[in-house]
């Protein structure tokens, strides 16, 4: 298969000039730091919780575009698809603490975990306090008594959208701490991939999947899923979907939910909506409620074509966090 | 031959095992591709870059601490796992170093072994899950056996020990990273961290059996 083309300067400097650009489409909201991988907020109250989030690139808009008002206060950004390195991430905390402590929002891959516990080392020695809250909402990486195993995939986004609310509200560490906790333990997904994405700096494409094959539960890495299957209907495959997500948590009649139908980066809408159509059938049919529905692209794998369903079970503390207002380049709700 | 090495020659070691990794970025970007997402080579091009620039920058005043400068920019130019992995392997691997200034064969094992022990802390993995620690572990216990016979001879028995490493790793399922989750797909396929632990090996051979 032919590699991706790609309008780029110098592959190797695509994180660079990327944030030079996210910033300036941030219309002054947020500035990068000046000699780390790093944006904060230009709008940061004088005390508050702060949060940080971070991760690599390349999944834009996540991490750095959701980086605003009751969202990120800050993002560490990594090179395309590798954990930014612990200075990165100190000077980024460093830059958005406001004496109340900070709390950690990533996603668990081995190579964040590492990096921002190494920082997070370093600021308790600086004597700031640091807790850590790992996203762990894909199904298809580890069975429910293994969820330490999972890995953060566009959970991502209603976790950052609910702590970064729960920052900007609550006061203490502690309080913010819990709502990540109770946030993440409610929250699932799962993907399906139909092409991989590729690398710009190696202008190869990070999994190989047939013309007629689609995978069920494939990483944002292309980590392999739970099922590797011949292509079939929009509705077969959110059937599929659907079946794992639900007995994952297990979600039942009565609970409410929030839907979020994130695309990896080449699917259509239309395609999208279609399968939206579906699991609101499904979900309908289970008598589970939909309290807000998201249909968009946050989490994204470069050109890598699929998409991935997420739900999280809510209660009024999290529909609370969830429906406030939110301001960042790559998620806004008035 | 010579059987130790001063701070200079150590300097040019590590000078010249930056080089030869950053000139084998592809065969560590093949390796990853099979099994992760083909990001290794161009995150341990991106550390030995920053390794040289800072040997040749501020010239380390001590063996400890030239180990350190490529440690520390391995840790913050590489990024991801490896980066974690190898700049704590030559961060935590210096401080046996302090207050020598010669590298002898006993150093150097002491070298591989303090580094691993902060590496198995730092990743929560053990030897058989199919990481770097399969080439650095056989590697660390090969050198402390060969570590009364002079450097070269540490480093030989080191370096063949760490490909023996790599090997092995293609018989191991991936049970943490990235690969994890490719279960028995993983078989057959050495791990690229693994193989790079065999380059930094090999390079430092080549250049003690010279020195």
């Amino acid at each position: 298969m032919a590699n991706p083309k790609k309008i780029l300067n110098d592959p190797k400097k695509v994180v660079a000039e990327m944030i030079d650009g996210l910033v300036l489409a941030n219309d002054g909201r947020v500035r990068k730091l000046p000699d780390h991988a790093a944006i904060v907020r230009t709008d940061l109250p004088d005390s508050k919780v702060a949060l940080l989030i971070g991760g690599g690139s390349g999944h834009e808009p996540l991490f750095h575009g959701f980086v605003g008002r009751n969202m990120g206060d800050g993002a560490a950004c990594g090179q395309v698809f590798a954990a930014p390195a612990p200075d990165i991430i100190y000077e980024a905390a460093k830059a958005v603490h406001r004496g109340k402590g900070i709390l950690f929002l990533y996603g668990n891959y081995a190579g964040d975990n590492m990096n921002f516990d190494i920082a997070a080392e370093m600021l308790e020695d600086d004597g700031i306090d640091v807790r850590t809250v790992r996203v762990t909402d894909d199904v298809a990486a580890a069975p429910p008594e293994r969820t330490h195993d999972r890995r953060g995939i566009a959970g991502d986004i209603y976790m950052i959208k609910i702590v970064g609310g729960a920052a900007s509200e609550l006061d203490t560490l502690d309080e913010v701490e819990r709502v990540a906790r109770k946030a993440v333990a409610n929250v699932r997904s799962i993907g399906v991939a139909v092409a991989a994405g590729s690398i710009p700096e190696t202008g190869k494409l990070t999994f190989e999947l047939a013309d007629d094959e689609i995978e069920i539960g494939m990483g944002a890495h292309g980590e392999a899923g739970v099922a590797r299957q011949k292509m079939k209907s929009a509705d077969a495959v959110a059937d599929e979907l659907l079946q794992k997500l639900l007995s994952d948590l297990p979600f039942k009649a009565g609970d409410e939910v929030a839907l979020l139908i994130n695309n990896l980066g080449a699917t259509t809408m239309m395609e999208m909506l279609i399968v939206n159509r579906r699991i609101r059938q499904i979900l309908e049919r289970e008598g589970i409620k939909v309290h807000r529905s998201d249909v968009g692209t946050w989490l994204t794998v470069q050109e890598m074509a699929g998409f991935s369903v997420t739900l999280m079970r809510l209660d009024d503390e999290l529909k609370h966090y969830l429906d406030m207002p939110a301001e960042s380049l790559g998620y806004s709700r008035m | 031959m010579a059987d130790t090495l001063d701070l200079k020659a150590s300097t040019d070691m590590l000078r010249t095992v930056s080089r030869s990794v950053i000139d084998q970025t592809d065969v560590l970007t093949d390796a990853d591709l099979a099994i992760g997402d083909g990001d290794h080579g161009i995150g341990m091009r991106r550390g030995f870059e920053g390794a040289l620039e800072s040997l040749d920058a501020t010239p380390p005043d001590s063996i400890e601490n030239a180990l350190k400068a490529v440690g520390t920019a391995i840790l913050s130019k590489t990024g991801g796992a490896a980066g974690a992995i190898f700049g704590t392997l030559f961060r935590a691997g210096s401080k046996p170093l302090a207050g020598r200034d010669r590298l002898d064969g006993e150093g150097f094992a002491a070298f591989l072994e303090t580094g691993l022990e902060a590496v198995l802390k730092r990743g929560g993995v053990t030897e058989g899950q199919k990481t770097m620690i399969d080439a650095i572990a056989p590697a660390a216990r090969a050198a402390r056996t060969s570590s009364g016979e002079g450097l070269p001879a540490t480093v030989a028995a080191a370096a063949a020990a760490s490909l023996e490493g790599v090997e092995a790793t293609k018989n191991m399922i991936a049970t943490t990273g990235k690969a994890r989750s490719l279960g028995e797909r993983s078989l057959g396929h050495p791990d690229p961290g693994a193989i790079s632990v065999s380059l930094i090996l090999k390079a430092m051979q080549d250049f003690t059996a010279k020195a």
